[in-house]
């Protein structure tokens, strides 16, 4: 046995143990390959025949690198991918220790991997991926991150040391700037018809990263993405090779697009509701595209796409339909309200608000979404998680009568509360550590698959 | 006695950054169900400031480079009518980046970029983490019989000095206060008032939003029409839970 090969099964050994200790260790056999083996995720990594390709962005990470694993399947490539969206060195390690086998060999041919905002400057140099999906810069868990312009700024750098072809989002003026001195696949949305009529209140990246001028835009879309243009400097988005031209939201079921490439145009049937999920469509397709799948893949891979957990996962519960939405930060929040906004008639909500760690400590954000555009929309909503009454007090003065609001921090007992309070769909919110939890409880009464199965 | 609540936000789509909005959002609506209007005005980069036109004077916190921006432009275009502000009694709060301008100058990067000289206090940068987390303090207001607690976040690199007169808003009970070493937090010279609890304090401290609205009003808390505070009582006790009192 070589000494990687030692290093590879004493890590092994202890994901072992980890796990008949009850507990998941997704990154745990990973961190400890990296205490033993700091460059192991490089070596792994360069014995994959046909490379890798890595996706980071605020939001959307596990769902695009879904989609990406949904079309990449259907050229028969064997994926090496951290699907469980651990998303730091450990997690990338362990999907790698997963696949290695002995005499060097790889489960797997192609490395697909998302990484958080913060490790990409650590992992890009290691994984030397082909190919660099940069979706989007949104504020989020600014207790862990700090301010946005700091993120870009390293991933500036990280996109100087890369060979790799880049993918961008030209409607995040942030993220394609990255691209104005490179090489870069650009994607963005096209048809008018999704526009805002403006701004929305937690907007970010307003000013020009070049000059600091304010931006015009003529169109928003979500968040700060749109089409911009600097009037100061001239920084204007670029022009995007592959486009949404035309979206149809077809309310929580999904959305319909028109989708122009350099590989030709298609008709996509996402199964996936929200223009957020339309975003992430075009990011997954860019990057597929760059890794050369044939454009009849890139659609069938996309329509067949499942949820990633927790991301418009639905489950029954009793008799109820209960339709799992994670939200993170004032952007994906704006966007679940947006696309439950689109539905008929009132919502039964179970909002679920934890400030662990994972979460942002910091629940400042939940002031930022614009929770306004529901308020007079929900019959009833059951508000629990380590900080329960601020998601309860948020929505009191969004305008949700109080008496509509019921307090149960426990979450097992929420979760009854919420389900035996009315019928039809139930929609719950949680926050990560929150879906977490809530996936788990869903297990445990045998309603929902496994995570990480 | 007016019954109206004037609000001036100053900078509000730059210096906005952890969701002041939310404080906005809480005198407005308890405002409302009292009966007592409430009328928001912006003033934004370049635009003037009359000192009669608001009750309070709110300026939140920023990205660096927004900040310095708004700072810039605080001085020279709004030091003199806010300082006119506060003489005649309107309230000026600065809350995260917002006390840092209040005070005489602030470091940014191996700039000092000065402020509005509103309150004796320096903002420096020292060697160490930013300090974040969550905070309680314990803060003593006229108007207020004892000690009341404001709970709420803390995230700031800079850390502040105060003059030798100079009061602190408070005292800390958790977390890390104005510099992480002399136990003050905030800074409150008459009705000027600085803290580094960011962004929706005021939800987490309904108590704190009916004093503003008072006092701004020039009454009597006692004055103010009681509310049903159920749920504004149960987020104040899960922030100084998470804090750790």
């Amino acid at each position: 046995m070589t000494l990687l090969g030692a290093k590879l099964a004493a890590a092994r050994a202890a994901g072992a143990v980890s796990r008949r200790a009850g507990r998941g260790g997704t990154s745990l056999p990973g961190k400890v390959l990296m205490r033993l083996e700091p460059h192991a995720i490089g070596e792994l990594a360069a014995r994959l025949p046909n490379g890798s390709a890595i996706l980071s962005a605020t939001n959307g990470k596990t769902t695009t690198a879904a989609m990406v694993a949904s079309i990449m399947g259907r050229g028969g490539h064997r994926l090496v991918h951290n699907r469980a969206g651990a998303n730091m060195a450990g997690g990338v390690a362990s999907a790698l220790l997963g696949a290695a086998g002995r005499r060097g060999t790889m489960a797997g041919d192609t490395g697909l991997f998302e990484v958080d905002e913060f490790w990409l400057d650590r992992l890009v140099p290691e994984v030397r991926p082909r190919v660099l999906l940069l979706a989007n810069l949104f504020r989020d868990q600014l207790d862990r991150y700090g301010e946005l312009e700091t993120i870009a700024d390293r991933w500036a750098e990280v996109v100087a040391d890369t060979p790799a072809q880049l993918v961008l989002n030209a409607d995040d003026p942030l993220i394609a700037d990255l691209g104005r001195e490179r090489d870069a696949l650009f994607f963005g949305v096209e048809d008018p018809a999704m526009a805002l009529p403006g701004l929305a209140h937690a907007s970010d990246s307003k000013h020009c990263r070049r000059c600091g001028a304010p931006y015009r835009y003529d169109l928003v879309f979500l968040g700060h993405l749109g089409h911009y243009r600097c009037d100061a400097c001239g920084a204007a988005r670029p022009a995007p090779q592959v486009a949404a031209e035309r979206v149809v939201l077809d309310g929580l079921r999904g959305a319909r697009v028109t989708m122009r490439t350099p590989a030709g145009t298609a008709d996509v049937t996402l199964p996936l509701p929200g223009l957020y999920n339309v975003y992430n469509m075009l990011g997954a397709a860019a990057m597929a595209l760059s890794l050369g799948a044939p454009l009849a893949d890139v659609v069938a891979g996309l329509e067949a796409v499942s949820p990633a957990f927790g991301r418009a996962e639905t489950v029954r519960v009793g008799d109820r339909e209960m339709l799992l939405l994670l939200v993170k930060n004032p952007a994906g929040a704006n966007e679940v309200i947006r696309t439950l906004a689109l539905e008929d008639g009132e919502h039964d909500v179970l909002a679920v608000l934890n400030d662990n760690i994972a979460d942002g400590r910091d629940v400042s954000w939940v002031w930022d979404a614009d929770f306004e555009v529901l308020a007079g929309r929900l019959r009833r909503v059951v508000c629990s998680g380590t900080r329960a009454p601020e998601m309860a007090l948020r929505l009191k003065y969004a305008g949700v009568p109080a008496g509509r609001l019921e307090v149960v921090e426990e979450l097992p007992r929420a979760l009854d509360a919420a389900v035996d309070g009315g019928d039809g769909r139930l929609v719950a919110i949680p926050t990560y550590t929150a879906m977490l939890e809530l996936r788990d409880e869903l297990v445990a009464r045998g309603v929902a698959g496994s995570s990480f199965g | 006695m007016a019954d109206v609540l004037r609000v001036c936000a100053l900078y509000p789509d730059l210096m906005n950054i952890y969701a002041d909005r939310g404080n906005m959002l809480m005198l407005q609506q308890r405002c409302a169900w009292r009966g007592l209007g409430f009328e928001l005005t912006a003033a934004g980069l370049g635009d003037p400031v009359d000192p009669d036109g608001a009750d309070l004077f709110y300026l939140g916190g920023g990205q660096d480079r927004d900040q310095l921006l708004c700072a810039e432009d605080l001085v020279a275009t709004k030091r003199e009518a806010l300082h006119a502000a506060a003489d005649r009694g309107a309230i000026v709060l600065g809350i995260c980046g917002g006390i840092q301008l209040l005070g005489h100058e602030y470091a940014l990067g191996d700039r000092a970029v000065p402020g509005v000289g509103l309150v004796d206090l320096r903002t420096v940068r020292e060697e160490g983490p930013r300090l974040i987390g969550n905070v309680a303090i314990e803060v003593e207001l006229p108007g207020l019989e004892g000690p009341r607690v404001l709970a709420g976040f803390e995230n700031h690199g800079g850390r502040t000095k105060l003059g030798p007169e100079t009061r602190p808003l408070g005292r800390v009970l958790k977390g890390f206060g104005n510099d992480g070493r002399s136990g003050y937090e905030g800074v409150r010279r008459g009705t000027v008032l600085g803290t580094y609890l960011h962004g929706p304090l005021l939800p987490k401290n309904a108590w704190f939003a009916d004093w503003l609205l008072a006092t701004a009003l020039g009454r009597d808390l006692r004055e103010l029409a009681p509310l049903d505070d159920a749920l504004e009582d149960a987020a104040h006790a899960s922030a100084r839970r998470a804090a750790g009192i």
